[in-house]
């Protein structure tokens, strides 16, 4: 079993926890995900490593409440387990492979939409760690959802925030802001966008006018996170990638938005409805 | 009774079992059981013994039935095979023990499996246990994968005294067993799950949502953990497709994540939390067991089941009874076709697939005569999900994290039949290697390695 350490609310419906989960935490790298089940008959439910520590062998997680399992993610409290904890999954970020010199020289943009502030942590941290420059523009609808802004400041140098309704910051979305940064003459090697997969679409319209290189991380639906089922397929570059082993980071320009958006509404009209308990007309007469 | 015919084994009728998950197949009692294996004339040159991969001693167990041993019949097959309860479930018998059975050439054969089965059960239900407490011998093993290869593999280096720890990816042991083969042919709490506390009942750990490769690498367990061998029998679960226009239109499905949902989060039942989309109308696409089952998945979900299959029934990998179940279950076949392309809605949902008509030409390299397009045979088949279970292939993960360890190029672990591969200390097995098989094969092949690695290890 895998304890819940800490607990902390970080806007109304997102809370990050540490987990005690050791072999986890000593082979995590930034860019990886996990999958947690909470009960016997819990969904796995895939999650991105938000920081981890391999000395105290805990994982931190960020989880946004949105349907029933992140509602009994969200519910947990410290003392209390997760019944299971798989991974680190996924390819780790491409840039750990780079040395630490050629890191130095490098200028990095982050765009975080949303809860995505989370994913994007463990990245800017690392970066900074090495030595990169690193700007992150965090977007949020409004001032309340805008989360983790002091540990980014940490390890950031310059923090944008913007609010789709003004009330913190630059009034707009987050492409916007990109768009004002890079006309007043801002100039990165690389640019990373993790956010709702609508966002990430929208930044890549955005970034491919002026030619900067962007990768973005796609939380595609999935069930094993192994390789097993296919259920995390996406399009990349024309061919089927599939998200948990093949990524989950993608080079943006390569990737096909509006299927992988398609395919992650797939249970959404089953999930919404109420009666989708039964499924197979048992118990019915 | 005329000893021409197989004793029928009672099943549930097919009306019933279409709306529930239970095991269609009730087995022998242990009248039925005595009558059938009187119909064995215990050959003195067995040709069935020659059928079984693990070559169990059929003759010998059937002769301990036939006079009421029970604890004998259970020891004897207890030599050679320790899955019996679900090998004579889902061994393809036809093609195995009882294909070359000598009353089979007149008649009937004996039915071994569902012998083999009854002599399992009386063991569960009697609680009778084979396992001998082993003395420790001080060496440790890593296994990774806990399919039938793994858990072969683990029972017999336990067997010997070995501390054996199985590294499992999914969060519940038994592989396939429990992911893939659905509840009415192999009961998991029943049967699964009692032969897997056996396995732990020898002393064996198992270690779930651990995924070798990134979790922990093999080095590792070599370096940090303190192993003296590593046996991979991870399995060859990588859904292959068709790569056809449309694949991944929503309601396109592999048959591993359709079984999957179903089997390992149990979405057939109400309780459970995992989402499971099934339609009205469902296309299959192949013939083999997986085809099957996802095909009679579906059908106890509520939706009308057609099978496309691009050669003919006699071709069809599945087990014989397996296609005579879906049959009677009322599951369709198109035979001798094959899709071209999935047709969707401008939305991206599946309307339906094209296919085009084959017909059976020259014998290709696995001895089936090849299927040709018919030009100009195109037609579509209604369905709002299709399910394709065309095969899988090995993941690459554990041979890509694994210096020194060679593969072939459908990227299974290359090793002989001895189960030695590339990299000293590391042995293979099962699906990894062969390419997905049988469950017998795979623990044939985890009880090869076994061996090996106590010459190894010098124990
Ligand atoms: C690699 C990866 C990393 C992720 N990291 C995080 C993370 O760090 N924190 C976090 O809170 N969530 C993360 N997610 C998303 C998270 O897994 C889903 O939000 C969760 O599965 C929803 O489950 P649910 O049962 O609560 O919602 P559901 O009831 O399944 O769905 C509720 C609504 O959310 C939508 N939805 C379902 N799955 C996803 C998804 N994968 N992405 C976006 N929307 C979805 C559905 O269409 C539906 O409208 C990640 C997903 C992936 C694949
Ligand atoms: C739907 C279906 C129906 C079938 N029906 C029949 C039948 O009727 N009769 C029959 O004889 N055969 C049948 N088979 C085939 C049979 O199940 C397999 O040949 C057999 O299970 C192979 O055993 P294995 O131990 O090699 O691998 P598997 O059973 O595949 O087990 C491998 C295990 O390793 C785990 N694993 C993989 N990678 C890693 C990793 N990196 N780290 C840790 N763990 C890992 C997997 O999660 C899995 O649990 C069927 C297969 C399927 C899919
Ligand atoms: S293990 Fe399979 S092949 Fe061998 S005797 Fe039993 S059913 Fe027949
Ligand atoms: S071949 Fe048939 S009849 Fe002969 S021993 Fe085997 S099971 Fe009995
Ligand atoms: S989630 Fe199953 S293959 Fe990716």
């Amino acid at each position: 079993m895998y304890k819940i350490l800490k607990k902390r609310i970080l806007a109304p419906d997102i809370c990050l926890m540490e987990v005690s989960a050791p072999r986890v935490a000593s082979s995590a790298q930034p860019g990886q995900f996990i999958i947690v089940r909470v009960g016997e008959k819990g969904e796995r439910v895939p999650l991105t490593i938000c920081d981890f520590d391999p000395v105290a062998g805990s994982v931190t997680i960020v989880t946004q409440r949105v349907g029933a399992s992140s509602r009994k993610i969200f519910a947990l409290e410290v003392g209390e387990s997760f019944e299971d904890f798989a991974g680190p999954l996924g390819v780790p970020s491409e840039f750990i492979h780079q040395s630490e010199e050629a890191l130095q020289q490098k200028r990095y943009l982050f765009i975080a939409g949303g809860l995505g502030t989370a994913p994007v942590y463990p990245q800017v941290k690392y970066l900074h760690q090495k030595g990169a420059h690193v700007d992150v523009i965090i977007g949020a609808k409004t001032r309340d959802l805008v989360i983790m802004e002091e540990e980014m400041k940490q390890v950031a140098s310059q923090v944008y925030i913007c609010t789709d309704d003004g009330s913190y910051g630059f009034k707009g979305m987050v492409t916007a802001r990109l768009k004002e940064l890079l006309d007043t003459g801002a100039q990165y090697d690389q640019a990373v966008a993790i956010g709702p997969m609508i966002m990430m679409k929208f930044v890549t319209v955005t970034a491919r006018r002026y030619n900067l290189p962007l990768i973005v991380s796609l939380n595609t639906l999935m069930v094993d996170g192994t390789g097993m089922c296919g259920a995390c397929r996406v399009t990349v570059g024309g061919k089927t990638r599939f998200a948990c082993v093949d990524g989950p980071e993608f080079d943006a320009y390569k990737v096909d938005f509006d299927e992988a958006m398609r395919r992650q509404s797939m249970y959404k009209t089953q999930e919404l409805d109420a009666d989708h308990k039964c499924k197979i007309g048992l118990g019915n007469g | 009774m005329d000893k021409k015919y197989k004793v029928p084994v009672r099943e549930q009728d097919p009306k019933e079992r279409v709306r529930n998950f239970q095991e269609v197949s009730y087995g022998y009692n242990a009248e039925e059981a005595a009558l059938e294996a009187s119909r064995c004339i215990q050959c003195r040159n067995p040709r069935c013994v020659g059928g079984c991969p693990v070559s169990i001693r059929i003759p010998e167990f059937i002769k301990a039935i036939l006079e009421g041993n029970m604890p004998g019949a259970a020891s004897i097959i207890a030599q050679d095979s320790s899955l019996p309860a679900v090998c004579g479930r889902v061994c393809p018998q036809e093609s195995q023990c009882e294909g070359v059975c000598i009353m089979g050439i007149k008649n009937d054969p004996v039915a071994i499996g569902k012998l083999e089965r009854y002599v399992a059960d009386w063991a569960r239900e009697n609680n009778y246990s084979t396992a001998i407490p082993a003395v420790p011998n001080g060496k440790k093993v890593a296994i990774v994968g806990s399919g039938p290869a793994g858990l072969a593999c683990a029972t017999d280096l336990a067997k010997a005294g070995c501390d054996v720890t199985i590294f499992e990816a999914l969060h519940k042991p038994g592989g396939v067993l429990v992911y893939g083969i659905p509840e009415f042919r192999l009961p998991k709490e029943e049967v699964v799950d009692y032969e897997i506390n056996q396995v732990r009942k020898l002393g064996v750990k198992i270690e779930c949502n651990v995924v070798v490769g990134r979790t922990v690498t093999i080095d590792q367990l070599f370096e940090r953990e303190g192993f003296d061998a590593v046996f991979v029998g991870s399995g060859a679960g990588l859904p292959k497709f068709l790569g056809i226009p449309g694949e991944n239109f929503n309601g396109v499905v592999s048959a591993n994540e359709f079984l999957t949902r179903s089997n390992l989060m149990e979405a057939y039942s109400p309780e459970a939390d995992t989402p499971i989309y099934v339609g009205k109308r469902v296309a299959v696409v192949g013939g083999g067991n997986v085809a099957m089952d996802a095909a009679r998945t579906a059908l106890r979900l509520g939706a009308r089941v057609e099978v496309v299959y691009r050669r003919t029934q006699k071709e069809m990998p599945a087990r014989v009874e397996e296609v005579h179940h879906a049959l009677e279950e009322g599951v369709t076949f198109q035979m001798l076709t094959n899709p071209v392309a999935v047709l969707g809605t401008e939305k991206g949902w599946v309307t339906g697939l094209r296919c085009i008509r084959m017909e059976l030409g020259e014998p290709d390299e696995s001895g089936r005569r090849r299927p040709v397009e018919i030009p100009g045979s195109e037609f579509d088949i209604d369905c709002d999900v299709a399910i394709i279970a065309l095969g899988t292939s090995s993941n690459p993960l554990i041979a890509r994290t694994t210096p020194g360890l060679e593969i072939n190029r459908h990227n299974g672990i290359v090793a002989d039949e001895r189960g030695i591969t590339s990299r000293p200390g590391v042995f293979a097995g099962g699906d990894v290697v062969s390419g997905a098989a049988t469950v017998i094969l795979a623990m044939g092949a985890g009880r090869q390695a076994a061996k090996s690695i106590l010459e190894y290890l010098g124990v």
